[in-house]
């Protein structure tokens, strides 16, 4: 007989399916692969680190910098006159101060891949 | 022949932001070699073991990702079957004739239900460097970089995933070799028309036409050993492994070009037949599916896709 299915409600962050012959830990990370937890403690985003997948998105709120090729996909002209920029894609010439941004298939998408369950 | 109609991958293009740094890594780093570059830029490269004229297109683009994949077909007149069946589906076909593509015969093509565009074609011109047919040596130019065998596989991101394993059994004849469902559906698939455990492969996802990785052949779990020396050794950025997928069982790396298209170097997997069931997994074990020795997908897999 199959495992009996429940919903685990993590405050603030989402809710992941856990089977009753498993760990609650173990079904949290799973959701966590899924992205279906929201607003986890800080974990840097991290992508395909060479400017294509926009995951690491940034604001540079202060500070020199240079910068290699980026997909516009994710930055675009005026984005990068105002500084934001994929933080995977620039280097420092100088002290730098920085905000992550959304990035923008997410913004756009309004949802992720997968919703939780 | 048993195998006939849609035989094997033929070829996949791609974007890339920096052309210089691309074919340096394609090169040098996978291991293939240029064969040339067309009119237009685009940079046309194989591995020294495939016998066709070119199996990964380059073009340099403002984004990173995939622009087409093309399958090849036995004969000619597949293309003239396919293109009745892709339209009585409903699909529109469109033609590209010899010659647009240094060394490739005509070609159709045709924009599935997860937005990607697929070709077809039947002929292909031999280039150099390619296998001997006579007393051949295992190999006839040295092989070089993660000595990639061949442009094996794609695994493509984009919605209505459902109408793609229905278009591909039904019109082209694929089988679903595998397959993830979840509680609130179909999450992935991966279609074979041959005898590998996957020829293509589809992830739900909710912005069409997105490339999640192209991968190459490599002979031996060895071969993935000596791969993943030459990611640290080049600093190329990496996604995870060496491991090994429950799903096709092939031993492999995910790691990222220099635009950020995601490789796999993939050795393995095993054999699939056409009269073999379908393998299922579902939300409880996908995990060891995805990844077989972690047992769990890492943050980048669902979400990391250019």
């Amino acid at each position: 007989m199959a495992p009996r299915r429940f919903q685990i409600t993590l405050e603030g962050h989402g809710v992941a399916s856990a089977y009753e012959n498993e760990r609650v830990l173990v079904a949290l990370e799973r959701a966590q692969g899924f992205g279906q937890l929201k607003n986890m403690p800080r974990r840097l985003p991290v992508g395909c680190r060479r400017g294509g997948c926009g995951i690491c998105r940034v604001r540079v709120e202060s500070g020199e910098y240079r910068a290699d090729a980026m997909s516009r996909a994710h930055v675009t002209p005026h984005d990068e006159a105002e500084g934001v920029v994929l933080s995977c894609c620039i280097y420092p010439l100088s002290d730098l101060s920085l905000r992550l941004e959304t990035p923008v298939a997410v913004k756009a998408k309004g949802e992720r891949a997968l919703q939780p369950v | 022949m048993a195998i006939s109609g849609v035989l094997r991958p033929s070829f996949i293009q791609i974007r890339v932001l920096d052309m210089p740094a691309a074919i340096d890594y394609y090169t040098k780093r996978i291991g293939f070699h240029q064969v040339c570059e067309g009119p237009d830029g685009r940079v046309y490269l194989k591995s020294a073991d495939e016998f066709d004229h070119h199996s990964l297109v380059l073009r340099r683009a403002d984004s990173a990702g995939i622009d087409m994949m093309a399958f090849k077909c036995l004969e000619d007149a597949d293309l003239d079957r396919f293109e009745k069946r892709v339209t009585e589906y409903g699909f529109a076909v469109d033609h590209v004739k010899a010659g647009e593509m240094p060394g490739a015969g005509r070609r159709i093509g045709f924009t599935i239900a997860s937005g990607h565009r697929i070709e077809l074609l039947a002929k292909s011109d031999m280039s150099a460097p390619h296998p001997r047919t006579h007393n051949p040596d295992v190999w006839d130019v040295e092989p070089h970089g993660m000595r990639a065998r061949r442009f094996d596989h794609a695994l493509l991101y984009g919605p209505d995933i459902e109408k793609n394993l229905d278009f591909f059994t039904k019109v082209l004849d694929f089988r679903c070799a595998e397959r993830v469902d979840m509680p609130d559906g179909l999450l992935a698939i991966w279609l074979t028309c041959g005898m590998k455990a996957h020829d293509i492969a589809f992830v739900k996802y909710p912005e069409p036409n997105k490339l999640h990785h192209i991968a190459f052949d490599l002979e031996s779990w060895n071969d993935v050993g000596h791969a993943a020396d030459i990611l640290t050794r080049y600093d190329i950025s990496i996604d995870i492994g060496p491991t090994r997928h429950g799903i096709t069982r092939g031993q492999t790396i995910y790691f990222f070009d220099p635009s950020g298209n995601r490789c796999e170097v993939f050795a393995g997997g095993y054999t699939y037949y056409p009269d073999l069931p379908t393998r299922t997994w579902d939300e409880q074990q996908v995990g060891k599916g995805i990844f077989y020795y972690e047992r769990k997908m890492n943050d980048a897999f669902l979400t990391v896709v250019t």
